[in-house]
């Protein structure tokens, strides 16, 4: 079963596209991008686990302690970070996009054709 | 020099947050000024840099021990340091462009473009310089998310936060494959900078001596499918017509000169410093990726310019094509091939900067950027015509432009390739001599078109905003002053003697695995003495003259014909539908596609 | 497209990015295997640099370039979002309606502000030491100020918050880093070096630059944070279109 942290990486991935491809509503459609980009965390942080080990942080454990990666965990760090302002950024085109289309249905939007 | 390198990334960075804390303080031109020398410093810096021994800059001086680093190296090697210096030029040009005229909301917070426009070159610097995979990453979104914000700058109307929602979801996905990517070569080497990583997928080959296994081709595949995205090769390339169309000019000259070309950059970075060794992808897979992308990227492209009116769009095409060629010749994965295509990358972005420029003028005269509208307006601005008309015939490769010079070192690589690079150029230049025809000369119809020979879908122009706030009556000197001089720079490129021996050198430096790989970890770069090199041959002059000729004169066939419609392309025009899911299944299908040809 | 191809081409996509995947899972080492090599030369490093949680060793030092992208996207984010979701042409502002809120919200409401504010600024400043940091904490800081607008109502929020000020900060912010990184170039080692003395273990001012880095990052995501919110704040609250009025006319 030690494959199976790695595995549900790329699920929620797959599940992830598959809400924004068929999403009828922008709002979830970013949620789903969200979802996406989640898979990257479970993938880091899997990748950087070790068996028995603590959170590597030694204010209270001695240097001496066996600990997981905190490489993977800065980047999951940093991607957390870019993960939420890019939702933040297009939830802000979706703002816009209900006000100038009077719909935030990717289906009824029209204007960028051919 | 090696130390200061941070700084081409930094110093726009630092006029950014100088920009947003005071800017709705001071006059614009102050804040106009201060973004320009932010740009030019960082230019400079480059430049300097350029005529300096290749040097690296270990961040944090957290230089390697035994070939590892726990630390972020960023590598001042010629290719990536001469596209940070087109970057930063071409920044300094599009903030002349947009001085004074170029309206820039929200009013009261003064600053606020130019502090974009110099996080993106930023971005796309810091993108250009790194020699870490994470690091990339994060370059990579940086230049995304102010590439979404950027595209949707005119919220006033319904297409631009269309456009950007889709460039913003596409892109984001691929960083995100990416990302995933990274995550399964950390698990195999446990590095992340790119000599690093490298060296540990060959010392594991080694090992065990067998090549790349499953997990190395599918991190190759999801990293590649991010840079594939923001080259826009077909299909992934959806996103880009609908970003390039409803984009404000300036920043269309950004997008189209120099952000895509990062895609082709940037796969072709990682693949020679990743995956090009025994420990990576064979070479034969990468080139079959590569070139069938290349070839019908740039066929679609073509087929899909010709047939626009929208002149933003059908300028987004012709990128989708030239974009296409470059990963035609990066494909070759021989320095020759990266050589022509380094130097057809830096005329392309002079010439197509330069036709964005003039688009930009005549929307801002005309509120419209429809062909068909705009039949004979131009007829009052001689200058302005014969710049456009210049930038079509730089995209057709005429001589000495150094679109032409690109084009010939590439197709002298292989027999078949003056065939694809010629058809491509005099189809895309073609149509833009079109455009100039109609628009410039008033040749041909007059057209109220839209009722006639159109099938299926289309995306006219017509009825927009002009980007100076009202209409100006005359092209503003700057605007066209900056055109000329892009265009300048595309004939430099091409007549310049010393440049291509240059480029060759540093194009062999860069296609060199194991010398990157010393050069970051041991210290010693690779010497790569400058030989002899291909410069203007008879036939690639010959080719370029051809596939000029055949532009001029495609152009006055179609000049007076109603009708832009290839007949039997309505289903792929189709496909362009502007629509989220259709374009992220065609992004997961290019995943799929990208893994069957690497494999094979 | 039509929605049924849309679906096949989505089918296909899925099914050869899974199959892909799956492949590459079977080769990766065996989950909380103990080869962790990267790891191992950081939490050394972070050891020497004495700064106790190796997480923040890593993003303030080790790659502080990556968190200087980071909060450069945060920062570019922000400002991208101030300009789409301005106050267009033919759009006016209005005085948002006042909301009555239960008295034993407000009273919660107003202990909970100082402590949220507490926690947060607590979080910042022991980055180096313990989980948390500039991200964790500017967070945490900036839902403070928001417990007015849930607690009190929203003028009470914009009083508290002079938003001039608070985009002074984001800039200050992210200057404040850039300018920490060239620190050390100035003392003659590389940029972002880590050039202060490192103090004691575990101590506030151990790590060197690192709580310095954390800072400037808490000062730009606390501000960072509450500009974005304001903006969509008062598309939510603030901001109607003369469209609209049309429609409920």
């Amino acid at each position: 079963m030690s494959l199976l942290p790695y595995l549900i990486a790329g699920w929620i991935f797959l599940a992830g596209v598959y809400g924004i491809a068929t999403s009828r509503n922008l709002i979830h459609a970013v949620g789903c991008l969200a979802v996406t980009q989640s898979s990257t965390y479970v993938l880091l942080l899997s990748v950087g686990y070790r068996k028995g080990a603590t959170a590597p942080v030694f204010s209270d454990a001695p240097t001496s302690a066996t600990v997981v990666d905190p490489v993977v965990q800065a980047l999951a760090l940093t991607d957390v970070v870019v993960g939420a302002t890019v939702t933040a950024l297009l939830l802000a085109l979706v703002v816009q996009t209900a006000k100038r289309h009077g719909t935030i249905d990717p289906d009824e939007l029209s204007g960028l054709k051919g | 020099m090696g130390r200061l390198l941070p700084l081409i990334v930094v110093v726009p960075l630092l006029g950014a947050a100088l920009l947003v804390a005071g800017g709705r303080h001071v006059p614009r031109p102050v804040a106009e000024a201060v973004a320009g020398l932010a740009a030019a410093a960082s230019a400079g810096l480059a430049a300097v840099a350029l005529t300096r021994p290749p040097a690296v800059s270990w961040l944090g001086a957290w230089g390697p021990r035994d070939g590892h680093s726990v630390g972020i190296v960023l590598v001042g090697d010629r290719i990536g340091l001469g596209l940070a210096a087109l970057t930063s030029l071409l920044v300094v040009a599009v903030l002349a462009y947009s001085w004074h005229y170029f309206d820039e909301p929200p009013h009261g917070h003064g600053g606020a473009f130019p502090a974009l426009v110099l996080l993106f070159q930023a971005g796309m610097c810091g993108f250009a310089l790194t020699g870490d995979l994470f690091d990339a990453f994060v370059f990579f979104e940086l230049m995304g998310v102010v590439g979404y914000a950027l595209t949707g700058y005119r919220v006033e109307e319904a297409r631009p936060v269309q456009g950007a929602l889709v460039f913003g979801f596409v892109n984001s996905l691929g960083g995100y494959a990416a990302l995933l990517g990274i995550g399964l070569l950390y698990a195999r080497t446990g590095e992340l900078g790119m000599a690093q990583t490298g060296r540990a997928l060959d010392e594991s080959a080694g090992a065990s001596g067998r090549g790349g296994d499953a997990l190395v081709v599918a991190a190759f595949v999801l990293i590649l499918t991010a840079l594939l995205v923001k080259a826009a090769a077909v299909p992934f390339h959806f996103w880009l017509p609908d970003a390039h169309a409803v984009a404000p000019t300036p920043v269309c000259m950004l997008l189209s000169g120099v952000m895509v070309e990062m895609g082709g950059y940037g796969a072709a970075r990682v693949y020679t410093t990743v995956f090009a060794g025994p420990g990576g992808v064979p070479a034969a897979g990468a080139r079959r990726t590569l070139l069938v992308l290349g070839v019908v990227s740039a066929l679609a492209g073509a087929l899909m310019c010709w047939q626009q009116r929208h002149v933003k769009r059908l300028l987004a095409f012709s990128t989708v094509a030239h974009t296409g060629l470059f990963l035609t010749g990066i494909a070759l994965l021989t320095p020759h091939g990266i050589a022509g295509t380094a130097l057809y990358v830096l005329g392309h972005a002079g010439a197509k900067a330069a036709l964005f420029a003039c688009t930009g003028i005549l929307l801002d005269r005309h509120g419209s950027v429809d062909e068909c509208e705009l039949h004979g307006k131009g007829r009052d601005t001689a200058g302005t015509g014969l710049l456009f008309a210049a930038g079509g015939l730089a995209l057709a490769g005429l001589p000495p432009f150094g679109t032409s010079l690109g084009k010939a070192l590439v197709e002298e690589q292989s027999p078949w390739l003056p065939a694809l690079f010629v058809l491509v150029s005099a189809v895309t230049g073609g149509a833009v001599l079109r455009v100039a025809a109609r628009v410039f000369l008033g040749a041909g119809q007059a057209g109220r078109d839209g009722e006639e020979g159109s099938e299926g879908p289309e995306t006219a122009g017509g009825e927009e905003e002009p980007e100076t706030g009202r209409r100006v009556r005359r092209p503003p000197v700057p605007m066209v002053t900056v055109a000329a001089l892009l265009l300048a720079g595309a004939l430099a490129v091409g007549t310049v003697p010393g440049l291509t021996g240059a480029v060759t050198t540093a194009a062999e430096a860069f296609a060199d695995h194991g010398g990157y790989a010393a050069a970051v970890l041991d210290g010693r770069p690779a010497v790569h003495p400058a030989g002899a090199y291909d410069w203007w041959t008879w036939t690639g002059a010959g080719l370029g003259l051809l596939s000029a000729a055949l532009a001029v004169g495609l152009a006055a066939l179609s000049v007076g014909r109603r009708s832009r419609a290839v007949p039997g392309s309505a289903p792929l025009r189709r496909l362009h539908s502007g629509h989220v899911g259709d374009y992220v299944a065609w992004t997961v299908a290019g995943i799929g596609l990208v893994s069957l040809l690497a494999l094979w | 497209m039509t929605r049924r191809v849309r679906l096949w081409v989505l089918a296909a996509g899925l099914l050869a990015t899974a199959a892909l995947y799956a492949a590459a899972c079977t080769q990766l080492p065996g989950f909380g295997g103990s080869w962790h090599p990267y790891g191992d030369r950081a939490v050394r490093a972070a050891l020497q640099q004495r700064t106790a949680n190796t997480v923040s060793s890593v993003n303030f030092d080790l790659r502080a370039f990556d968190t200087l992208g980071e909060e450069s996207v945060l920062f570019a984010s922000v400002l991208g979002t101030v300009v789409l979701l301005r106050r267009t042409r033919d759009e006016k502002r209005v005085a948002p309606e006042p909301v009555r809120v239960p008295a034993a919200l407000r009273r919660y409401g107003r202990l909970m502000l100082p402590v949220t504010l507490l926690i947060g600024l607590y979080v910042i400043a022991h980055g180096q030491l313990s989980p948390g940091g500039g991200f964790q904490g500017g967070v945490v800081a900036a839902t403070s100020l928001h417990l007015l607008y849930i607690a009190v109502d929203y003028p009470a929020l914009e009083r508290f918050r002079p938003l001039g000020l608070y985009e002074l900060a984001d800039g200050a912010g992210e200057a404040a880093y850039v300018l920490l990184g060239a620190a050390g170039l100035i003392a003659g080692s590389a940029y972002l070096a880590n050039v202060l003395p490192l103090g004691t273990f575990n101590t506030l001012s151990s790590g060197g630059t690192v709580p310095l880095l954390n800072a400037a990052v808490g000062i730009e995501v606390t501000s960072a944070v509450v500009v974005l919110l304001a903006h969509f704040l008062a598309q939510a609250l603030e901001i109607e279109g003369e469209r609209e009025e049309d429609r409920s006319a």
